[in-house]
């Protein structure tokens, strides 16, 4: 039977092997096996198990600690975001005349739930703003930013641009008094702005003036173009991570005693 | 860090790696259980605070205040100091904000010593200290700025019994309009997109402030509906603007 790589398991966690008088099997395929035939039959024709193995059995140094949860939990404030997102642009329309305003009230009042969808998706763009902020001061505070992970560092600080550039064209999707006004005043700042700046405001209110087509451009800004930009560059974040390593804490010092060559320096 | 620094970090590091735990499950245990309270405290928030709309967004009122989400505060905050110092304009609304960002990019490679421990890296540490003590600052005053919704200022002790009662009542109506969601009047107000109204009566002459509240240049509305229905209010509301030396 095809076997998977034991995972390095604490030894409680481990399976115990099989005592005489255990039931036999038979020729019946456990479900176990029949998951591990599925897995070999994929991995015959992708591959990917090595890749898999160099993800998630990768060591990490010893030392770490909870402020290395921060970066992963962003991950997961983003995932929440993008899954909540998705049911709210089952019910949104992006019509500044009569719709945009409209449907969200109709998802605030009588869609199953909507106003829970609708309020984790307001609340969770802040949870992930402070998320980040979070983790970038980890980042700093502990210098993970130097050498080798220079890149890492800059791909960092793009998320975070377009993190708020995500808060700020969601913002006026709601369409209320607050969405509106404070969304024509941010895109007038940005007309301030050296070079680029009146280009980009024009492009953001698609004209001189805002006005019907600006909703639906950041309606498609917001769910579309950041979103996927975001992806791509959370995709390369975690590469490099996983790539380099994470930083072992500043404090924690290799023993004089361990010899640096004798250790095998294959992982790195 | 030079070479010889370098190949000491990674040597150091591959050292303390091998030393380590693997990923699953260890740390993604860890990342687990963070999730989890990450989605606990959304769910909270969302039970506990909701998701209210505020009326329909409607362009042609005027008395409506623009208020960002509580993560720009600090940035509002920013263009409204830097406005008032009216040479800097352009350049500081952006500019400030760019260089920030130019140098947040930019630090790993002017910070380029090796020592990680942020008890020995001095400057790294006042400039964090200094920077979260900015951002809170500037967070809290931008979430305290005057409601731009009323004109608090004291009429000029050189005015005319019948001017200071045309001040006061026209400083009524700029603040019922919402004047004040664009131009800055003295320390009320946002600054922005249109042009401070601190000193406006020394430049322009009543019937041009007229006849811009009519035919203004957008996005400004028009007050041509105030003039038509309320010729006193908008008479005041002149008046006041004038008198603003
Ligand atoms: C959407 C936003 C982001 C996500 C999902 C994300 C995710 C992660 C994850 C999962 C790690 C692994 C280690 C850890 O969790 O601490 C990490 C490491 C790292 N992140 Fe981020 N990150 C984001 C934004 C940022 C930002 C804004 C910066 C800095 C400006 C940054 C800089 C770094 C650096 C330098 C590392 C390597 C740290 C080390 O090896 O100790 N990241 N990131």
């Amino acid at each position: 039977m095809p076997r998977l790589p034991a995972p390095p398991l604490p030894k409680v966690l481990q399976p115990k092997p099989p005592r005489p008088g255990d039931e036999e099997n038979g020729n019946v395929l456990s479900p176990v096996e029949a998951g591990i035939t599925v897995v070999d039959w994929l991995d015959e024709r992708t591959s990917l198990s090595p890749g898999l193995r160099w993800l998630l059995w990768r060591k990490v140094p010893r030392g770490i600690n909870w402020a290395y949860t921060l970066g992963s939990a962003t991950l997961f404030a983003f995932l929440s975001q993008a899954v909540t997102g998705v049911f709210l642009a089952m019910y949104y329309r992006p019509d500044p005349a009569g719709g945009a305003y409209e449907s969200m009230r109709y998802i605030n009042d009588d869609v199953f739930l909507g106003k829970f969808v609708h309020g984790m998706h307001k609340w969770g763009a802040s949870v992930m703003v402070i998320l980040i902020f979070l983790h970038m001061g980890r980042v700093f505070l502990y210098g993970a930013y130097k050498y080798p992970r220079e890149l890492t560092w800059i791909i960092g600080v793009t998320l975070l641009i377009l993190t708020l550039m995500m808060g700020f064209t969601g913002y006026l999707l709601p369409f209320d008094q607050k969405a509106y006004w404070a969304s024509v005043v941010g895109v007038n700042i940005n007309s301030g702005g050296p070079f680029i700046g009146p280009f980009l405001s024009d492009f953001l209110r698609a004209g001189p003036e805002f006005g019907a087509t600006t909703l639906s451009r950041f309606y498609a800004i917001h769910m579309l173009l950041i979103p996927g930009a975001i992806i791509a560059l959370i995709g390369l974040h975690l590469y490099l991570v996983t790539k380099l390593g994470i930083t072992a804490p500043p404090w924690i010092k290799v023993d004089n005693g361990s010899e640096p060559d004798l250790v095998q320096r294959t992982e790195a | 860090m030079n070479q010889a620094e370098k190949e000491t970090y990674l040597r150091e590091y591959s050292i303390l790696k091998n030393e380590g735990k693997p990923f699953f499950p260890y740390a993604v245990a860890k990342d687990s259980i963070m999730a989890a309270i990450v989605i606990f405290v959304i769910m909270f928030l969302s039970l506990m605070f909701g998701a209210e709309l505020g009326p329909k967004a409607d362009p042609t009122t005027t008395t409506y205040v623009p208020r960002p989400d509580w993560y720009f505060f600090f940035l509002f905050e920013v263009l409204r100091v830097m406005k008032n110092v009216p040479v800097f304009t352009p350049m500081a609304t952006i500019g400030v904000p760019t260089i920030c960002m130019i140098l947040l990019f930019l630090l790993p490679f002017y910070d380029r010593s090796p020592e990680r421990r942020i008890e020995r890296r001095p400057v790294a540490l006042s400039a964090a200290i200094f920077t979260i003590a900015a951002m809170a600052y500037l967070t809290y005053s931008g979430a305290n700025t005057g409601s731009p919704n009323s004109v608090d200022m004291k009429p000029p002790a050189n005015l005319t019994a019948a001017q200071k009662q045309t001040f006061t009542a026209g400083a009524l109506v700029v603040g019922q309009s919402g004047c004040l969601a664009c131009h800055v009047i003295g320390s009320n107000g946002n600054n922005g997109p249109g042009p401070p109204l601190t000193k406006i009566g020394s430049k322009l002459p009543p019937a041009a402030i007229a006849s811009t509240l009519v035919n203004p240049t957008a996005p400004m509305p028009s007050f041509k509906s105030l003039a038509q229905q309320t010729p006193q209010k908008f008479q005041n509301l002149v008046g006041f603007l004038s008198l603003l030396q």
